[in-house]
C-alpha cells in the first residue's frame, strides 16, 4: 500500500465519520475515535450534518424520544424536529440509570437520569464544532455561533457538515459549559411535535409483533393455569391437523407447551388445540375471596414488620386522646397492566452463531443476559436491538424476565436457523399471573377538637414485590419491602405518631410493579383516609389538606402548592351545577407532586358521570410542557379506568378474566375533559410517567363520596356499589 | 388454493386459509403491519381497517369471505378525512404509546366520512369501541373536532 493511497483512505475515513460524544465507563466525557472507542454516545453528529439523540430508555408512549432529543436540541440550538433519534443498545455499565442503578426504564426516572448527561454530550459536540470552524476560518471562538446546523460570525457563515470531519479530531472540552437556562429556546417551551408522532399515525412504526423475517418461527405457550402447575401430559394430534403447525413441545421449566408455527394464527390455534394433562399437586388452588379474606386478617393482627420510626405504642397512645377517631378498613383487587400490545419478541440468529434480541425492551440489560446465560452465548454474541413498545406501565420489566426467558427456550429447542417470534395473546396477557398485587390496608386516625390529627395507625397487607428477587438487597430492609409502604410513610402531610405497620402475603399469582408501584394502592387509601377525616373534623377538603402542609420544607410547600393551585383552576369551593360535586386528592411520587380535582354529576338514578378532571403538577423544571400534560392525562385515565371497573379475581387458583369484556378498559366516554396546569419550577426535573396515576382515584372517590353515595373503600368501584352512566 | 383480494388498490394473490381473519393475513402474509393485534374478539378496535370504505374489526373477517371487496390499511388511506385526521392527530400530539393509533385513525376517519360534523354523541359512540391504554381519550376526542374543522374549511 503507497503512503499517498493510505493517507487518502484516512482522510476518507475522517471524511466519514461521525462526531459521536458521549461518557466512558468511568463517567468522563469523551469522543468516539476511528476504532470506536468505549464511550456510551449520546449524540451523533453525521457528516452531513445530521444530527441524532440516542435514546437509552425505550419509547413506550411516555415520550422519552422526544424528552432526551430537545435535551440535545437545546444544547446545540437546533429545532427539536430535525433531531432524528435512534434506540440505545444494551450496555449494562454504559447506559446504566443512575437512579435505578442498572439499564432500564422505570421510576419515572428516565427523564431526571439524563438531564444533565445529554446536555453535557450535546454541549461538548457544540463547542467542537465551534473550534473547528473558529480553526479553519482563522477567527477567535468566541465570535462564532452554532445555531440551526449553521455556524456563523465575522461576517461568514457555513453548514456544520463543512466542520464535522475536522471536529473529530479535536480534543473533547473537559467541562462544556451548558446554556444559562433564560437562553433555553426548547426546554421549557410549550409546543407540539412529539418525534414519534409521523411513524404512529401512518402505520410505519415497528414494535415487537411486526418483525416479520423470511422463514420465521412463530411461537405461542399454552401456559399453566393456575400458578405452580405443570405440564403431565401433551396431545398434540389436534394441533398437526392445522395448516402451518410446526411441533409442541414442553417447556423445560414445565411451565407450559411451546406451540411452533410459520404464522401467528396458525400457533394461536395450535396452541389453542393442544391437549395437555397438568400435574395440579404443587399448585395454587385459592380463591380470590379467600386471599382477600387472608388479607383481611393480615391488617387486624399484629403487623409482622414494623415500617416506621414511630412504634406502635406511641401512636396507641396519641389515639388515646383523639377527640374523634377515623377508623376504615380498604382492600385493592389484583390488576393486570394490560398494555395495548401483547407480550412478544424475536430472537434472529446471525451467521456467526450470534443472536440479536429484538424487542420494545424496558431492561435490555436484562434481556441481554438472560438470551446469553439461556443459550449460552458470550455477552458480545448477543445483542439487543430496541423497538417501539406498545405501552407498557411496568409489564415489559419483571424479575425474572418471563416473556424474554420463555422466547430464548423456544428458540434453544430449535436448530437456530430460523428466527422465532414469541408472541402472547390478550387472554395469555390477561391470565398470564404477572399482577399488581392485591392490597389490603387499615388505618386508625385520631384528629383533636381542633380539626388536627395527632395520631395515625396504618397498616399494609400484600405481596411484596421485591422480596425472593435480585432487587431484594436494595429493597427490603428489616423486612420491609420500600415499595409496600412508600407513599405512606414518606408523606408530605404533617402526621405526628405515624406508625405504618407491614404484612406479607404469600401470593397465589407472580407480584409485577404496575404504573406508579405502591403508590398504586397507597395513594388511594392515604387520600380517602385525608377526606374521611375532614369530613370527620368537619371541614373542607383541601383547607383540611393545606392545614397539615404548613411550614417552609420542600415536600409541604411543593404539595401544597399544586393542591392551591389544581383548588383554583378547577374552581374550588365555587357553586357547581346542580347535582355536580368536586373531590379532590393530591400525591407525591417519584420526585413529582400531584393534586387532581374530579367533578363528576350524579343523576337521578344515582349514575355517576365524570365531568371533568383539574390537575396539577410540580415536576421541577418542566423540560418537555406538552408532554408533561400528555403523561398527566394517561395517568388521570390509568388510574380511573382501573378502580372503576378493573380487577384480576382468581377462583380455585384460576383466573376467571380473560380478554378486555371482562377486563375492562376506560373508553373515550368515560372521561371526556383533563386539563393539567404545570408548576414553573427551576428544581431539577423529576419523572411524570407515573405520578399522574394514584391521586386519579381517590380524587373520583371522594367526589363520590361527596354527592353522598358510599366512599369506595372497597375496589373496583363497581363492586362497591357505585354504578357509572 | 390461492385467493386474490384487493388491499389497498392493488390485486393480492394470498395463500393463508380462508378461514383466517383478514388482520392476520395483511399482518404475515402482506407484511402490513401498521393494522394490530390487540384483543382478537372485537373488543379493542386495534385491527381496524376499511372494507370498500366502511371501518371494520379485520379480525373478525374471515379472509375468504372478503371476495370482491376493496380493503385499505393505515397505510394507504387517503381521503379528505384521511389528511384532516392525521393533520389534527399531529397538530394536537395525539399519540402516546400510538399501538392503538392505528385503529383509533380508521376508525375517526370512518366516522367523519359518515359525517364531517360528528356530535360528541356520535363521537362516544363509534369511538368508544376503540381503546386505548395510555388513554389518549381526551386528545383524540379534541383532535376529532379539529378535524371536522377542517374538513368544514375545505368545503
Amino acid at each position: 500500500m503507497s503512503a499517498s493511497l493510505s493517507r487518502r483512505d484516512l482522510l476518507k475515513t475522517v471524511a466519514s465519520a461521525a462526531l459521536v460524544l458521549g461518557f466512558q465507563p468511568s463517567g468522563a466525557l469523551a469522543k468516539s475515535t476511528p476504532t470506536g472507542g468505549n464511550l456510551t454516545p449520546f449524540v451523533k453528529i453525521f457528516p452531513d450534518g445530521r444530527v441524532a439523540a440516542i435514546i437509552k430508555h425505550f419509547e413506550g408512549g411516555q415520550g422519552t424520544a422526544t424528552g432526551l432529543s430537545a435535551l440535545i436540541a437545546e444544547e446545540l440550538n437546533m429545532s427539536l424536529q430535525d433531531i432524528e433519534f435512534e434506540m440505545a443498545p444494551s450496555d449494562y455499565d454504559r447506559y446504566a440509570n443512575s437512579i435505578i442503578g442498572a439499564q432500564a426504564t422505570g421510576g419515572s426516572a428516565s427523564l431526571a437520569d439524563s438531564f444533565i448527561q445529554y446536555r453535557t454530550a450535546a454541549a461538548a459536540a457544540r463547542d467542537m464544532l465551534i473550534t473547528a470552524a473558529a480553526e479553519t476560518w482563522g477567527v477567535p471562538i468566541e465570535s462564532l455561533t452554532l445555531r440551526d446546523r449553521m455556524i456563523s460570525g465575522g461576517g461568514r457563515s457555513g453548514s456544520i457538515a463543512e466542520f464535522v470531519g475536522q471536529a473529530v479530531l479535536l480534543p473533547v472540552p473537559a467541562e462544556p459549559r451548558l446554556k444559562d437556562p433564560e437562553d433555553w429556546t426548547v426546554i421549557g417551551v410549550d409546543q407540539k411535535g412529539r418525534l414519534d408522532t409521523p411513524a404512529k399515525i401512518n402505520g410505519s412504526a415497528i414494535y415487537s409483533m411486526d418483525l416479520q423475517f423470511e422463514n420465521q418461527l412463530v411461537v405461542a405457550i399454552k401456559r399453566t393455569p393456575r400458578l405452580g402447575g405443570r405440564v403431565a401430559q401433551i396431545d398434540d394430534s389436534a394441533a398437526r391437523q392445522i395448516s402451518g403447525f410446526v411441533k409442541a413441545v414442553a417447556m423445560p421449566n414445565g411451565k407450559g407447551v411451546m406451540a411452533y408455527a410459520d404464522t401467528t394464527w396458525a400457533a394461536f390455534r395450535a396452541r389453542d388445540a393442544l391437549d395437555i394433562e397438568w400435574d395440579f399437586s404443587s399448585a395454587e388452588s385459592r380463591s380470590s375471596n379467600e386471599l382477600r379474606d387472608e388479607l383481611t386478617s393480615l391488617i387486624s393482627a399484629e403487623p409482622q414488620f414494623q415500617a416506621s420510626t414511630t412504634d406502635l405504642a406511641t401512636t396507641s397512645a396519641a389515639l388515646a386522646d383523639a377527640a374523634y377517631l377515623v377508623e376504615q378498613e380498604f382492600y385493592l383487587p389484583m390488576l393486570a397492566h394490560a398494555p395495548m400490545e401483547p407480550m412478544g419478541a424475536t430472537i434472529e440468529p446471525l451467521a456467526d452463531g450470534g443472536v440479536i434480541l429484538h424487542d420494545g425492551s424496558q431492561s435490555p440489560g436484562h434481556g441481554h443476559e438472560v438470551v446469553s446465560e439461556i443459550l449460552d452465548l458470550a455477552w458480545d454474541s448477543v445483542q439487543v436491538n430496541t423497538l417501539y413498545a406498545g405501552g407498557f406501565f411496568g409489564r415489559r420489566s419483571t424479575p425474572d424476565a418471563d416473556y424474554i426467558v420463555e422466547l430464548a427456550l423456544a428458540f434453544a429447542e430449535t436448530d437456530r436457523t430460523r428466527p422465532v417470534k414469541l408472541q402472547w395473546s390478550r387472554e395469555d396477557d390477561i391470565t398470564g399471573g404477572y399482577y399488581r398485587p392485591a392490597y389490603a390496608h387499615k388505618v386508625r386516625i385520631g384528629i383533636d377538637d381542633g380539626g388536627t390529627i395527632i395520631g395515625w395507625d396504618h397498616r399494609v397487607a400484600g405481596q411484596s414485590l421485591f422480596k425472593g428477587t435480585s432487587g431484594e438487597p436494595y429493597m427490603v430492609q428489616n423486612g420491609v419491602d420500600a415499595t409496600s409502604v412508600e407513599g405512606v410513610r414518606d408523606t408530605p402531610y404533617l402526621i405526628p405518631a405515624l406508625h405504618v405497620g407491614l404484612s406479607d402475603q404469600k401470593g397465589a399469582t407472580t407480584p409485577n410493579w404496575w404504573r406508579s408501584v405502591g403508590h398504586s394502592h397507597t395513594g388511594y387509601v392515604m387520600e380517602c383516609a385525608i377526606d374521611l377525616c375532614a369530613r370527620t373534623a368537619g371541614e373542607d377538603p383541601v383547607a383540611f389538606r393545606l392545614k397539615h402542609l404548613v411550614g417552609d420544607a420542600t415536600d409541604q410547600k411543593r404539595m401544597a402548592g399544586v393542591i392551591r393551585l389544581a383548588a383554583e383552576k378547577a374552581g374550588w369551593g365555587k357553586a357547581l351545577p346542580d347535582g355536580h360535586f368536586h373531590g379532590i386528592a393530591a400525591h407525591k411520587a417519584f420526585g413529582t407532586y400531584v393534586a387532581e380535582v374530579c367533578e363528576i354529576s350524579v343523576d337521578d338514578d344515582n349514575l355517576v358521570t365524570i365531568e371533568k378532571f383539574t390537575a396539577a403538577v410540580d415536576c421541577g423544571i418542566p423540560v418537555t410542557p406538552d408532554i408533561i400534560r400528555a403523561q398527566i392525562e394517561s395517568g388521570i385515565g390509568y388510574g380511573i379506568g382501573h378502580v372503576m371497573r378493573s380487577a384480576i379475581t382468581l377462583t380455585d387458583g384460576t383466573v376467571d378474566q380473560s380478554n378486555f369484556h371482562d377486563y375492562e378498559t376506560l373508553r373515550i366516554y368515560d372521561l371526556s375533559s383533563i386539563e393539567v396546569h404545570i408548576v414553573q419550577s427551576t428544581e431539577p426535573p423529576t419523572g411524570v410517567g407515573e405520578p399522574g396515576t394514584p391521586p386519579a382515584g381517590p380524587a373520583l372517590a371522594n367526589a363520590i363520596a361527596t354527592s353522598g353515595l358510599p366512599m369506595a373503600t372497597h375496589l373496583p368501584m363497581i363492586d362497591h356499589g357505585i354504578r357509572f352512566a | 388454493m390461492s385467493l386474490e383480494i384487493e388491499v389497498n388498490g392493488e390485486n393480492r394473490e394470498v395463500n393463508s386459509p380462508p378461514d383466517t381473519p383478514l388482520l392476520w393475513v395483511l399482518r404475515d402474509e402482506l407484511h402490513l403491519t401498521g393494522t394490530k393485534y390487540g384483543c382478537g374478539i372485537a373488543q379493542c378496535g386495534a385491527c381496524t381497517v376499511h372494507l370498500n370504505g366502511r371501518a371494520i374489526r379485520s379480525c373478525q373477517v374471515a379472509v375468504g369471505d372478503v371476495g370482491a371487496s376493496s380493503i385499505t390499511t393505515i397505510e394507504a388511506v387517503n381521503s379528505l378525512a384521511a389528511n384532516a385526521v392525521r393533520q389534527a392527530w399531529t397538530e394536537l400530539d395525539v399519540v402516546q404509546c400510538g399501538f392503538c393509533q392505528s385503529g383509533q385513525i380508521m376508525q375517526a376517519i370512518g366516522l367523519l366520512e359518515r359525517d364531517p360534523q360528528p356530535t360528541d354523541e356520535l363521537t362516544d359512540a363509534v369511538m368508544g369501541s376503540v381503546a386505548c391504554r395510555c388513554a389518549t381519550y381526551v386528545r383524540i376526542r379534541s383532535a376529532i373536532h379539529r378535524a371536522a374543522e377542517i374538513l368544514g374549511d375545505s368545503q
